[in-house]
């Protein structure tokens, strides 16, 4: 892991010292950039607050997610069921995806409120775009050859759809999990940003007035941290759910 | 009675004739070959056979029973060997039996004992891209074989394996048809390969296809190491080759 990992690491260490000592010089006035042992204290000095305010932006993350994804499912199996829906609705779905969200969230507060309402609702519609597109093209590439053999031996839809069509786009369903596990942070933050009474995205904007730098870098970080904690829980289950992919070509597993 | 039979089998798409009038008969125990040109018509007949396309005219028998247009009678095997790469060995062989509403723990019960009989001993927690080609057809012969016990239909199953690991395959299987009493219906290109494991052949011409000749091979099982270098397989070889042009 270290081993692997080492020219990142040191990239990452290098830029940290590079900042530490622009800082520490006085070549950026401590103001405008706060240094890395600032942010950290900022950091530990913030910790309750952060938590607090992290576990409203989770909560609205991990039910935005989990319909998101609902929905995205849904959404391809019927898509690709009925030739007629996918022609309907593709493009529609497309356009979606070029509505940004720091547009639509300020609507959604409009409509629905300041609650978690609004900020759920933008997580499921950038969330289940990557899951729908994923599993509509791995659904697509399902060997024709073995559907037929399948069919030869009496299976119905269903069946064909359990052994061959969902397991065929199982990778690109975690692909478009993890860009959506990315995205429903990201639309907690932003929607909270734009309306809110709590969360990580309203800490920020309470942090912005205060022109408190290092308190901002501080929950910068933690949300970075919370996205890639949330795709390494993608790629854990991914793992799991794939177990013939980390097998050797001719060894044990 | 027969174990298969097709009746006058013809076949159009659009104006193209595909295959005209196909009469073929498969006793229990035999293994027929289809032998034929590319592009003469034999895997419309094989999709035909197993209930995937309707023919325009014609009927398919099975044990005297009319299967016509009715998949899920007849499993066939192709030279693609199409186990599913996510799908233990043991996990693909069971698949006719879970398609049949068969329980999981159950279906592999029923598999697990014929592993060694198909040559696959060992291999049944793998997955396919951990096998051989070779290995991977026997996977799909063992999967063929439990989706229906008594008639196998193979279409070119050796023909992308190489020469000596085709050759082993054809004693092979030869072996296990005849423990497990497989009738076997076989299409190919491969002259030697027909002559080889056939009991009998049927000469399939061209557009439209049709049945021309069908050549008994008078030698008894199992054969001789040697026989494609006798001149009685030299005999049926050119008899063939001359049929065919």
């Amino acid at each position: 892991m270290l081993k692997r990992n080492f020219a990142s690491i040191t990239a990452v260490v290098a830029l940290l010292i590079i900042w530490q000592l622009l800082c520490t010089t006085g070549l950026i006035p401590s103001y405008m950039l706060p240094s890395p042992i600032e942010v950290i204290q900022a950091f530990v000095s913030e910790l309750p607050l952060l938590l607090e305010n992290s576990v409203i932006t989770l909560q609205e993350a991990f039910i935005g997610l989990f319909l998101g994804v609902s929905v995205g499912f849904i959404a391809a199996v019927l898509m690709d069921t009925f030739d007629i829906l996918y022609k309907a609705f593709y493009p529609l779905l497309i356009i979606t995806q070029t509505i940004p969200s720091v547009a639509i969230a300020p609507l959604l507060v409009l409509w629905f409120g300041y609650e978690m309402m609004p900020k759920i609702i933008l997580i499921v519609i950038s969330t289940f775009f990557p899951v729908t597109v994923g599993l509509l093209d791995g659904f697509k590439s399902a060997d024709k050859d073995a559907i037929g053999l399948l069919r030869s031996m009496g299976a119905n839809r269903t069946q064909i759809f359990r052994y061959i069509k969902f397991p065929t786009a199982l990778p690109q369903l975690f692909s478009g999990l993890r860009i959506a596990a990315a995205y429903s942070v990201v639309g907690a933050v932003i929607s909270e940003w734009l309306g809110g009474f709590g969360g990580l995205g309203v800490y920020m904007t309470r942090v912005k007035k205060a022109f408190a730098f290092d308190k901002m870098f501080a929950v910068i970080f933690l949300i970075s941290a919370i996205s890639l904690a949330l795709m390494a829980l993608v790629g854990f289950a991914e793992k799991k759910c794939m177990p013939y992919r980390n097998t050797d070509i001719k060894g044990e597993k | 009675m027969n174990k298969l039979e097709v009746k006058n089998v013809s076949k159009s798409f659009d104006n193209n004739h595909v295959l005209n009038d196909i009469s073929i008969e498969l006793n229990k125990g035999e293994l027929v070959c289809l032998l034929g040109v590319s592009g003469g018509g034999k895997t419309t007949l094989f999709n035909i056979i197993s209930g995937l396309l309707t023919p325009d005219n014609g009927q398919v028998l099975l044990d005297g029973k009319d299967i016509t247009n009715q998949p899920g009678h007849i499993s066939y095997m192709l030279q693609k060997d199409l186990l599913l790469p996510y799908r233990t060995i043991e996990d693909n062989a069971a698949l006719p039996l879970l398609l049949k509403g068969e329980k999981k723990k159950e279906a592999r019960k029923q598999v697990s004992p014929l592993f060694e009989q198909f040559g696959l001993e060992g291999t049944q927690r793998k997955y396919p891209a951990q096998l051989s080609g070779g290995m991977r057809q026997r996977a799909a012969l063992l999967r063929t074989y439990m989706f229906s016990k008594d008639v196998a239909l193979l279409d070119e199953p050796f023909s992308a394996l190489d020469t000596l690991t085709k050759s082993s395959m054809h004693k092979w299987y030869l072996n296990v048809m005849e423990q497990i009493q497989l009738s076997t219906l076989f299409i190919t290109h491969d002259i030697d390969e027909a002559i080889l494991i056939s009991d009998r052949i049927y000469l399939l011409s061209g557009s439209p296809g049709e049945i021309k000749e069908e050549i008994i091979i008078n030698e008894p099982k199992p054969r001789r190491g040697d026989f494609n270098l006798t001149p009685e397989f030299l005999e049926y070889k050119r008899r063939i080759l001359t049929l065919l042009k």
